[in-house]
């Protein structure tokens, strides 16, 4: 448990809720009620029940043959992509919209940047009748313009986030300012394991259904629920530490964050956060993010749009503050490419955050026979026309 | 005894103003205090800008960025006031958000405030748990008040604890809103003005966000030691001659 949240809504040096005044009920209600909601049987029982009959879970466990004669270990790929929707967001809003209703709240909102978490938020909206605003960056907007068309048919309104670099950080703003104005009938369904304390650990919670059911399936198919690594993208981290959840205290298991370097680290766009940041408070925790020496928030770059954050998620500040954690990263360009030799060796087109952690394998050095698991959070459909543009497909 | 203390004590219905430092451009940041001084303002608070500002509706956010792209930041901002007490009787309050602070670290924040005559912060997201236990020695060692804010859902018991907190005035706000919305003074805000009221509080109390005119300027005086104007000032100081800007806008409330 030494990686996980104390009392006080720390990750060792990390955590805490530093939000305005006017957040502070909102937050407070959810700090005292969240464990008690997520403990109880009947909640769980629903939890599990639209797990498995709505979302498709559990999500296969996928020994990747090319792959792993590729590199010369044994890569299995966990499946989040084959869940309804397309990716690991629909295991936390599955987890929130429920928890809201427990709440009494009529209302939801939600930020997104690849589009992934607004159609995860937009669609338990439309399965359990609630009305959903969605706030996106206008450069998101464009850039991922089948999700915004999935969200609109699902019943959501989208609300452009016009200000700063308008991408996933100023859609968070947007949607907390909206949250200040409506605090009494409305849940924030924040995406990431990022925002104020219980934010992070409740959406831990949530994801972490991915690792373990890992744990069960590596054991089946190995004989061993000890994998050698556990490599996952990393933007704000959730479908990172939903996978390193249930490892995190096998001090044995090597758990690699991939996060995305952009044109280069040294670029000057780049997301790559554990290279370029410090330690301060973004979006209500404190954590590390990309700063300017006065503490102004730099603007992130990469080509995913759900990698596009200035920052990472508190308990990943912790891993990578205590070394339990190895941060790495990935270019634009070697994203890339992951991506289309995933799709040539495998048969599987995946996301371009998704395709950040594939990349890595190449700098990876293996003896042989190693076991690596990596979190293959999200499918490529969305990003289409990057891939077609950069490939001239 | 620090000059916020002694304004409570002398005055009622006092009037504070928010702008944001180095808007409309970088050099304005005294010119307008000084402004301010001479045409009746009792407080004042100066925004020191955030790229981030998400307690803030559109206009202090466009005033805070371009403040920024001119090259604000908090080392600038002590460098201009140090011209601060050469004619500037009245309280001031420094107001922004926490990772500026963090980053040019706090307890030199805090001395630096005390240099150049600053007499409190506004820093809405510092939470009190952290102030208590971190910096509020910093605050007091340098006779800084830091002032909260409340709103309509925040607990009574909570009240007092920050009432315990904070030497200053506890900052009102008129309904849970980002700034720049209209007070309107309903049923509910009258029972929840009325409810802290008769709390009895050790220190004066200030409203702010949606105080626009001298109309919602009285209504929020009835209730509270003062109110706080800011969004509608910042809009009025946009374009044109500073001390004509702010002389029009005073007269307004002094009338």
């Amino acid at each position: 448990m030494k990686y996980k949240v104390n009392e006080k809504g720390y990750y060792g040096d990390f955590g805490g809720a530093y939000i305005p005044e006017m957040l502070y009920p909102n937050v407070e209600e959810l700090r005292q009620n969240y464990l008690k909601i997520i403990d109880d049987a009947d909640f769980q029982k629903e939890f599990h029940q639209l797990m498995k009959d709505y979302v498709g879970r559990p999500s296969p466990l996928y020994l990747a043959k090319r792959l792993s004669e590729r590199y010369g270990a044994n890569i299995f790929l966990k499946r989040e992509d084959l869940n309804h929707t397309g990716a690991h967001k629909i295991n936390n809003t599955i987890g929130q919209i429920l928890l809201a209703e427990k709440l009494g709240k009529k209302r939801i909102i939600a930020e997104t940047g690849a589009g992934q978490h607004g159609v995860a938020t937009a669609t338990v909206c439309a399965l359990r009748n609630l009305e959903c605003v969605i706030y996106m960056g206008e450069v998101d907007i464009e850039r991922q313009a089948p999700n915004v068309a999935r969200m609109k048919m699902l019943g959501a309104k989208v609300v452009p986030a016009s200000s700063g670099s308008k991408t996933l950080k100023d859609a968070t703003n947007e949607a907390m300012r909206d949250w200040i104005n409506n605090p009494v009938d409305t849940h924030y369904i924040i995406g990431s394991v990022v925002g104020p304390h219980p934010y992070p650990d409740m959406v831990a919670i949530f994801q972490s259904i991915i690792s373990d059911e890992t744990k069960k399936q590596l054991l089946e198919q190995t004989g061993s629920d000890q994998p050698d690594y556990v490599l996952a993208c990393v933007g704000g981290g959730s479908n990172a530490m939903g996978m390193f959840y249930h490892f995190m205290d096998d001090e044995n298991v090597k758990l690699i964050a991939v996060e995305a370097a952009g044109k280069g680290v040294s670029s000057g766009f780049s997301a790559a956060t554990t290279f370029l940041g410090k330690e301060g408070v973004l979006h209500g925790s404190r954590s590390i993010l990309m700063q300017t020496p006065d503490g102004q928030v730099v603007e992130p770059h990469s080509v995913s749009a759900g990698l596009d954050y200035p920052g990472i998620g508190p308990q990943h500040a912790h891993l990578f503050k205590t070394g339990r954690g190895q941060y790495v990263s990935i270019t634009d360009e070697e994203s890339l490419d992951a991506g289309l030799l995933l799709t040539q060796l495998e048969g599987i087109i995946p996301a371009i955050e998704t395709a950040h952690a594939i990349a890595y394998l190449e700098k990876m050095e293996f003896k042989g026979g190693e076991n690596v698991v990596i979190c293959l959070s999200g499918r490529g459909d969305k990003d289409l026309d990057t891939y077609i543009k950069h490939f001239n497909l | 005894m620090n000059r916020i203390k002694q304004l409570f004590l002398e005055k009622k219905n006092i009037l504070s103003i928010y702008y944001t430092a180095g808007y409309p451009n970088t050099d304005d940041t005294i010119k307008i205090a000084e402004a301010l001084e001479k045409s009746g303002a009792d407080m004042l608070e100066i925004g020191f800008p955030y790229s981030d500002p998400v307690a803030d509706g559109p206009v202090i956010q466009a005033s805070s960025k371009q403040s920024l792209d001119q090259g604000m930041t908090l080392n600038l901002l002590f460098e201009q006031l140090k011209e601060l007490r050469k004619n500037i009787r009245i309280p001031v309050l420094l107001m922004g958000y926490v990772n500026p602070v963090l980053q040019f670290g706090v307890e030199n924040f805090c001395k630096a405030c005390a240099e150049v005559g600053v007499d409190g912060c506004i820093v809405p997201d510092l939470p009190m748990v952290e102030y208590e236990e971190f910096y509020k020695g910093y605050f007091e060692e340098h006779n800084l008040s830091n002032v909260f804010l409340i709103t309509p859902q925040t607990a009574d018991e909570r009240i007092h604890k920050i009432d315990g907190l904070t030497n200053g005035f506890i900052y009102l706000l008129s309904s849970s809103a980002t700034t720049g919305k209209s007070l309107e003074v309903g049923n509910t805000t009258e029972t929840y003005f009325g409810r802290i009221k008769n709390m009895n509080l050790k220190n004066p109390t200030m409203i702010g966000f949606g105080i626009s005119d001298k109309q919602t300027f009285d209504k929020a005086c009835v209730y509270a030691n003062g109110a706080i104007i800011g969004t509608a000032f910042v809009k009025a100081i946009e374009n044109g001659n500073i001390e004509e800007s702010v002389s029009d806008f005073m007269k307004k409330f002094k009338s």
